[in-house]
């Protein structure tokens, strides 16, 4: 289990980094408005940044242990089947997860 | 004396209504939070802290797996740069000129999180003075911060040896990429993303966020480039 210095430092860095990203680019941004190079960024970023950061969630998932495989796969199948069905963000993950915690602790107990 | 109290009464019941159903979909998301933390081992008012101080969901839920194997502040750093760096960008549109006062732009820029963004600019909003403009961050802010405290107190209740809740934050980010996807319905991006992020998990698994959001940044970029001159 981390220490708590440990634990503060962590909370403080991630607390300045995003106070910073929030607050800084009132003061900066304003010549960059018109680079094309940032409007290029800014609409194609959210995309690609959501793609890796759900491949970083998956990441610990392989074949070799197939208990773990299924319900994700299945969970995966009913959070994207909802989302697709209601568009309501809410519901898809606490239906996924749902799914998931059933899978995990029911068929798939090994 | 009662004239402040009711006055400030009506302010939060303009400021609950000025946030709506958006804000308050941030109290589940914080309670599953809470649980998720109360879960990882670590008492319960480390919910408070991680929701109130940094106060921007997907970065928590992620910091919570990287503290959790004991990940160097570098690496911290560079995951909360890359997973906020979005919002850089909603200095284009937030009305920071209308909040008076250090405190009050202090605030607003702290509390800019998607949904304080999103109350704050849709087109209703653009008649708000700065006070009610604070007043709509902090109830969102609350909603997070009192959904994952609660959520922590509440995890405990639910049994230790539950798996699969932290399938959680996976959901949050699939949804998440299909909105963006669905914003912007284009394949290129995800799947140079895909790329990035699939060679950083075999090849250096151990820097997998750190490489593949470099390597997704460069290779937009190299693409502007390109597409600028032809």
């Amino acid at each position: 289990m981390p220490d708590a210095p440990y634990l503060l430092s962590a909370v403080g860095v991630a607390a300045a980094v995003t106070w910073a990203l929030r607050a800084l680019p009132f003061a900066v941004l304003a010549p960059l408005r018109s680079s094309p190079a940032v409007a290029y960024l800014n609409s194609h970023m959210p995309v690609g940044v959501l793609t890796i950061l759900s491949v970083y969630a998956l990441r610990d998932v392989t074949p070799r242990v197939p208990g773990r495989v299924w319900p994700t796969v299945l969970a995966l199948a009913v959070t994207v089947g909802l989302h697709l069905w209601r568009r309501n963000l809410l519901l898809s993950v606490l239906g996924g997860t749902a799914a998931h915690v059933a899978l995990v602790g029911t068929v798939f107990t090994g | 004396m009662r004239m402040t109290w009711s006055k400030g009464a009506a302010g939060v019941v303009t400021a609950v209504r000025d946030v709506g159903a958006v804000g308050l979909g941030a109290f589940p998301m914080g309670m599953a939070f809470g649980v998720l933390v109360v879960h990882s081992g670590l008492a319960w008012w480390w919910a408070s802290l991680f929701s109130g101080l940094i106060y921007a969901g997907s970065l928590e839920f992620l910091l919570l797996s990287l503290v959790l194997v004991a990940a160097p502040l570098t690496t911290v750093a560079a995951t909360a740069f890359f997973v906020n760096v979005r919002h850089v960008f909603y200095a284009l549109s937030f009305p920071l000129d209308r909040i008076t006062g250090r405190a009050g732009k202090a605030y607003g820029t702290f509390a800019l999180s998607d949904e304080a963004w999103v109350v704050t600019t849709r087109t209703g909003a653009a008649s708000w003075a700065g006070r009610r403009i604070l007043g709509a961050q902090g109830v969102v802010h609350g909603y997070w911060a009192g959904g994952a405290t609660l959520g922590a107190l509440a995890g405990g209740l639910v049994p230790a040896g539950l798996g699969g809740l932290d399938f959680a934050v996976t959901a949050l980010f699939v949804a998440l990429a299909l909105d963006a996807l669905r914003a912007r319905p284009e394949l290129f991006t995800p799947l140079l993303a895909l790329g990035c992020a699939l060679f950083a998990r075999f090849v250096v698994p151990g820097q997998l966020l750190l490489v593949a959001f470099a390597l997704f940044t460069a290779g937009l970029l190299l693409r502007h480039a390109w597409r600028v001159r032809a």
